[in-house]
Parts: structure tokens; C-alpha cells; sequence
């Protein structure tokens, strides 16, 4: 019997590893899997290179991970968000590495990574200090800049109901990252308000069908980040 | 010093120029800031659907404070709602629509356009500032018209329409359009065309605030 749903949250990332490359959804608090980034900062694992379009807010949730020094780089398309003061002291001193990717390239980099598409040329950042350093082309009359796919060993990522083949369905804007993020990695790790029996999603409704899942985890009840950044919350506690 | 609040239209004046000039079934991209309040002054009855690039096409107004849903939010991370007929849809899927060519108008702000329609609006280049580009550079790679809504200077009243933008830029040539507070400015191959003059403001005075040249169109001119 295929069942991908794991029932300890300690063990649904006790396998990440120091040096790992680790996709985490969301765009700002919409879809970021708080409850899987804090079972990440409790494993530790450390010299992390992380993929999601922020950095956090507060001192929970992603923020968080980089204020525990798990986090060596960044890869990201807007790093300074309402709240965020981890990463940008990091990034000041010195002590954490980004990689800046505008927000559509990012995604595609990443969509690439879960098609099997290697790299692809795109107009987006020609003639920008973005596009320093990489392969150009012009194609049918028009620069291009060569861009690489992204993989990760993990990614964390929420949604709404989801069953034990791992097919998915989210919620509003909370899908952003969600979708590429699982096709992109070795592991995708879900975290899921519902688990329901096999068929009870409609297979034409699915956004994210099983085979792109690894593994999901219940969380019926998820904390919402900026809740826990207006009642100064810190993680670890 | 140029007291911008004072001079000019205000920024909603500004906001309902651009809805304006936004045609019946467009599909639109607002960036942050004055950009979002356009949708407030679309005629009513002319139905214009609006893309937000975190996965939502039919952006509706904000909601009742009990309705809010955090996990309903535009790309400035507030909360909104989802019209009638609206759909969601994941990052790459947003991103194949603004760099496929299939949003008509992205209405973005502005620190820099230069004489060519060059924008930049992503980073002051300063050392110390921690550099975030989100979706501009995608937007105006992508989208067939770019609009930009700024106030005509900067806060210390120097200008932002000048010759050669030395910010590093967001697209170069993209520009098509500038609605400022103290005028609307076309970005043609020969030039900056005043396109309307704020009420009360001269072309000297524009050109004061200006440190690209601004050229006048023929008078019977047909595009005016």
C-alpha cells in the first residue's frame, strides 16, 4: 500500500542534512509551512541553501532558521519584507551569502528543475546589474540571458487537503511556490490542514497529482505567521 | 524645493488618469504602492480583470476586516478578495502569463525613467542596501504596455525624469507612459511629449522639475 502520510513532524525532516539545498513555499506568510521550518530548526541542520521568494518576518518561520545560523545562502527575489530584520543584519555583516533572482525567473528556474529542463534563455534582467556574468543570445531579434534550472534535496510546503498518494490541493494565494516546489525536489515534505481518504479529491481538481510527494504531514491547525510576529514570538521559544 | 503634495494632482488624480486609460477587457498588472489605487477609478462600466503575479487573476477591493484571509493577498502582502469569476494559479503559471505576453498593462512606480523610457525602481545601488527585485524586471520584460505613476521629483525635490538613469535599472526601454502630478508624459522614439499638463502648471514649470528635455505636440496633433 502506497502511504505517504508520516505522522511525526520530528520525522518528517529528521532526514535533512547539514549541506543540503531546501525549497521552502510561500509568499510571505501565505504557504509558508511554519510548522516544517520549525521542525527544521529543531533538527539543525546547519550550511543550508534555501530557495523561497522572502526571508521571513519576525523571529518565527523562516526568519527564524536564519537567525539559528542554519541558512549558509539565500536564494531569493525579495529578501526585505514588513517585519524582517534577521536577514537583512546577516546580510550586512557579512555573515549570509544571496543570490537576488527576479521573481519569474525564479519560478521558471524552479519549474525547470521538476521538468527535467536543464536551462532556458529569457529577456528578463538584460541590461540590468542582474544579468552580469551570464550567457547571452539574441534570439528572433531579441537579447536573451541563459538561465539555469533549480533543484533542491527538499521542499517544504503547505496545503489544504491532501491524501495519501500525496495529490494536492491548496487554498488562495497560499499555492504560489507550491506546485514547482514539489516537482523540483528529491523530497517534497507537505504539511496539510486535511488528510482525506483516496478519492475524495476530485481528479480534475487536483492542483498537485501524488507522484510530485513524498511525504505529508497533518497540521489541522497552523499557526499564521504574522500573528505570532505581532505577539513578538520567537522560535525556539 | 518642489512641495509635492502641494503642487499638481494628488495622488488619487493621478491614479484615475491611468484607469482612464485602461481599454474595456483589459488584463492588468498594478505594481505596489500609488500603482494600487488605479482600481479604484475604473469607470464601472468597463470591465477590466487584474493580475496579482503571487496567483490570482480578478483581484477585488480589500475586505471587511472580519473577512480578511491571510492566506488571500496581493503582491504587496495585504489582503484582498477574489472577484466573481476569478482563478488561482501557481508561480511559474503567473509568470508564464506576464512574460508570455498575455497581461496587456502593468501600471508600476517609479525612482528613475530616463529620456529613452529606461526604469529603474528595485535599488538605489548603495552599499549597504539590501537589494530586492521581486517581479519588476519580469513585468517589464514581458507586458505589452509599462505605465509608470511617480511623483514628479524626488522627496528632496530633485528630478526623476532625466536623461540617463543612474540607479541600476529595472528594463531599459520599456517605458510607454508617465503620469506624474504635474503632468502625463509619452515616451516616443524623438522624445519626452507632454501628453496633459496638470491644471494650473505651465510647460517652463514642468520643464524645471525636468532634467530630460520635453517637447510640445503640434498643435491638431491627432493622438491628443
Amino acid at each position: 500500500m502506497i502511504n505517504k502520510q508520516v505522522t511525526s513532524l520530528v520525522e518528517s525532516v529528521s532526514d535533512i542534512f547539514d549541506g543540503a539545498t531546501v525549497m521552502i513555499g510561500g509568499f510571505g506568510e501565505a504557504g509558508s509551512p511554519i510548522e516544517l521550518i520549525h521542525a527544521l530548526i529543531d533538527n539543525g541542520a546547519k550550511n543550508l541553501t534555501v530557495i523561497s521568494n522572502n526571508t521571513g518576518s519576525g523571529h518565527v518561520g523562516l526568519a527564524a532558521l536564519i537567525e539559528n545560523k542554519q541558512v549558509k545562502k539565500m536564494i531569493c527575489s525579495f529578501p526585505r519584507t514588513v517585519n524582517s530584520m534577521v536577514f537583512p543584519k546577516l546580510y550586512r555583516d557579512g555573515k549570509i551569502e544571496l543570490e537576488l533572482v527576479p521573481q519569474g525567473t525564479l519560478a521558471e528556474r524552479i519549474r525547470a528543475g521538476g521538468a527535467g529542463i536543464p536551462a532556458f534563455f529569457t529577456p528578463t534582467s538584460v541590461d540590468t546589474p542582474l544579468a552580469i556574468g551570464k550567457e547571452s543570445r539574441i534570439i528572433n531579434g531579441i537579447e536573451n540571458v541563459l538561465e539555469y534550472a533549480i533543484k533542491a534535496d527538499y521542499s517544504l510546503v503547505k496545503c489544504h487537503k491532501a491524501d495519501r498518494y500525496g495529490n494536492l490541493i491548496y487554498h488562495a494565494t497560499a499555492r504560489n511556490f507550491g506546485p514547482i516546489m514539489c516537482s523540483a525536489a528529491n523530497i517534497a515534505i507537505v504539511q496539510s490542514k486535511q488528510v482525506v481518504e483516496i478519492g475524495q479529491l476530485n481528479p480534475e481538481e487536483i492542483i498537485t497529482p501524488g507522484i510530485f510527494v513524498q511525504r505529508v504531514i497533518k497540521i489541522t491547525n497552523p499557526a499564521h505567521e504574522s500573528e505570532l510576529v505581532e505577539n513578538q514570538m520567537r522560535y525556539p521559544c | 524645493m518642489l512641495d509635492e503634495k502641494e503642487i499638481g494632482w494628488r495622488r488619487e488624480e493621478m491614479a484615475q488618469k491611468v484607469a482612464l486609460d485602461i481599454p474595456e477587457g483589459s488584463y492588468v498588472n498594478l505594481g505596489i504602492g500609488i500603482p494600487e489605487l488605479v482600481a479604484d477609478f475604473v469607470p464601472e462600466d468597463r470591465e477590466v480583470i487584474y493580475q496579482t503575479e503571487n496567483g490570482l487573476l480578478g483581484m477585488g477591493k480589500a475586505p471587511a476586516k472580519e473577512e480578511e484571509d491571510r492566506e488571500l493577498v496581493n503582491a504587496g502582502k495585504k489582503c484582498i478578495s477574489a472577484i466573481s469569476g476569478a482563478s488561482y494559479f501557481h508561480h511559474a503559471d503567473s509568470f508564464a502569463m506576464i512574460r508570455g505576453g498575455h497581461i496587456d498593462i502593468c501600471v508600476l512606480g517609479a525612482m528613475q525613467v530616463s529620456k529613452n523610457g529606461d526604469l529603474a525602481n528595485w535599488s538605489t545601488g548603495k552599499k549597504d542596501a539590501i537589494p530586492a527585485v521581486g517581479g519588476a524586471m519580469d513585468l517589464v520584460a514581458g507586458v505589452k504596455r509599462i505605465f509608470v505613476i511617480t511623483q514628479h521629483t524626488t522627496k528632496k525635490g530633485l528630478p526623476k525624469i532625466i536623461n540617463d538613469c543612474t540607479f541600476p535599472l529595472t528594463g531599459k526601454n520599456v517605458v510607454e507612459r508617465i503620469y506624474t502630478n504635474l503632468a502625463i508624459i509619452d515616451v516616443k522614439e524623438d522624445g519626452l511629449f507632454i501628453k496633459e499638463l496638470s491644471p494650473n502648471i505651465d510647460f517652463d514649470f514642468v520643464q524645471k522639475h525636468t532634467e530630460a528635455t520635453l517637447l510640445q505636440y503640434e498643435k491638431n496633433n491627432p493622438l491628443l
